[in-house]
């Protein structure tokens, strides 16, 4: 019984790992909060419900459609919502926040009106399939999402400290006047950060609508919630803070709907946070004193 | 031949001018040095010339082309690297991993090459090369920032206060560096608050006071001008 509640609890994390990712990625470049991270995630889950369900197309494909929508939404939140702001004298450093929370609430009127309210069940053709080791079931879609999961955060880590590319993101997230005087073209790189966030987001979406079988157009916020609280937990900014912290919140919240009560799920999350947060104000992984932008 | 010709910048931050019409010229494989107090706008000059701030009005020439308001990464790829004030480690990232930002825009073949060499003339680095920028003392820290300052191969090297908060020691060495560095063909572009140290390896100098030049001569001029001896090279400089 614990097993497998520890399984359900790192599927789920697995997931609130990506989640905050998008978010984390996104902060340490531009030392602010996506609000419309959450729902650039739902557009990403409803992808899928269109590619599976509507148009009966294989799971893959799914994946490649919501990458492919949720990075397109990504540049045009970057270019039109965020760079615009950047860079200009007067604008107050929370415009851009309240930019985002602009878009992320047309993103969710949007969605009411493309694929209208309620629930949308997911369909994919392995939901069912499961194996039973001793008292234990495991569905095979837990193993696809933690597999798909632990893959992605690998390529991204390598990614960033192997790559030039990556490289160059972390130098941006660390000072970007410092990353342009070393010939790094910031624009760009902050592009890329937004877009790669996003797509990233788009695949939890993906993962999310196998692991619930179901979507609807309210799932943004309350991702939007977690990812941020995760990446706090975690140490804002810091990719390794937010795998972790991804992790600890989803088997926080399955255990204790499994041995607690159900209905304080969310709550209870939170609360561990706060008091982890009590204990270590700069998050798990964060450093003592945050280095600000000179 | 002329390497940089900046001609009346004036710079702003908001409503406030740090510079008010400076007008300056680098000659091809000199060392150039600025000199002035705290708040005479030599930092600001060498942010505009880096591309970090973009002047009101006035225009810069590199190498007899136009480049006002490019962009720091543009000017990287003419061949301004500017190390700035303070040192501007990145202190995450390892001195390894550092060195490689400095080569960021090169994608020739003796970049690995410059690596070997920068890394045989700097062994403190070599030692060092796997510890992150940050862990490295303050002489470290500005070796590293020159050293990959050079591995972008500049043309002109831009130099803000190389000297500041080292000891006295370091300070000699770094002084050192930079005159091989000019002796190795790259021109270089120095602002000092150590006037002496500074009018020694340059050839010419600029004074600067509240944003405007007031005096610049030939190094070994200026290192003569009774101003300049009461007001920078005086007992100030003994300390």
């Amino acid at each position: 019984m614990l097993l497998e509640q520890l399984i359900n609890g790192i599927t789920l994390g697995s997931i609130y790992a990506i989640v905050a990712l998008g978010f984390t990625l996104v902060f340490g470049v531009l030392g602010i909060i996506n609000m419309a991270h959450g729902e650039i995630f739902m557009f990403g889950a409803f992808v899928g419900v269109m590619v599976t369900s509507t148009l009966g197309w294989p799971i893959w494909m799914a994946f490649l459609a919501a990458i492919i929508v949720t990075a397109i939404l990504g540049y045009m939140l970057e270019r039109f919502a965020l760079r615009p702001l950047r860079g200009k004298k007067g604008v107050s450093h929370l415009a851009p926040l309240i930019s985002t929370i602009g878009v992320s609430i047309l993103l969710e009127n949007l969605s009411h009106h493309l694929f209208g309210a309620g629930n949308h069940p997911f369909k994919n053709a392995f939901a069912e399939i499961h194996f039973t080791i001793g008292s234990i079931t495991i569905y095979v879609v837990q193993i696809v999402i933690f597999v798909i999961s632990v893959v992605l955060m690998m390529a991204l880590s390598y990614w960033l400290s192997k790559t030039r590319a990556g490289k160059a993101l972390r130098a941006t997230a660390e000072n970007l006047d410092t990353a342009s005087i070393l010939g790094v073209n910031t624009r760009q790189i902050i592009t890329l950060t937004v877009v790669m966030a996003s797509a990233m987001g788009g695949i939890a979406g993906i993962l999310v609508g196998m692991a619930f079988n179901s979507v609807n157009p309210q799932m943004g916020l309350s991702m939007g919630l977690k990812g941020l609280a995760i990446i706090i937990l975690g140490g804002m900014g810091n990719v390794k803070g937010a795998m972790a912290g991804g992790l600890i919140l989803g088997l926080a919240e399955t255990l204790i709907v499994a041995y607690g009560d159900s209905g304080y799920r969310d709550a209870i999350a939170f609360l561990a946070i706060i008091v982890i947060l009590l204990i270590r104000p700069q998050g798990l992984f964060g450093q003592k004193t945050s280095e600000g932008r000179p | 031949m002329k390497v940089l010709k900046v001609s009346g910048i004036e710079t702003f931050y908001g409503k406030i001018q740090a510079l008010k019409g400076v007008s300056l010229e680098v000659e091809q494989g000199k060392i150039v040095t600025i000199l002035g107090a705290n708040g005479a706008g030599k930092t600001t000059t060498m942010k505009t010339i880096a591309g970090l701030i973009k002047p009101k009005t006035g225009t810069i020439e590199f190498l007899g082309e136009n480049v006002t308001g490019l962009r720091p990464d543009q000017l990287v790829k003419k061949g301004i690297s500017l190390v700035p004030e303070g040192r501007a480690i990145l202190s995450g990232m390892t001195v390894m991993e550092n060195l490689d930002m400095g080569a960021y825009q090169r994608k020739d073949k003796e970049v690995e090459k410059d690596l070997e060499d920068v890394l045989k003339r700097f062994p403190i680095l070599k030692e060092r090369k796997n510890q992150l920028g940050g862990t490295l003392s303050g002489g470290q820290q500005q070796m590293l920032a020159i050293a990959r300052a050079l591995l972008a191969r500049p043309k002109l090297l831009l130099l803000d206060e190389p000297s500041m908060g080292l000891a006295p020691l370091i300070v000699a060495e770094i002084f050192k560096i930079i005159k091989e560095i000019k002796d190795a063909g790259t021109t270089v572009l120095v602002v000092e608050q150590n006037a002496k140290q500074a009018l020694k390896i340059a050839d010419y100098g600029y004074v600067l006071e509240t944003g405007k030049v007031i005096i610049h001569g030939k190094a070994k001029d200026l290192l003569e001008d009774p101003r300049i001896v009461e007001a920078y090279l005086g007992r100030k400089s003994e300390k």
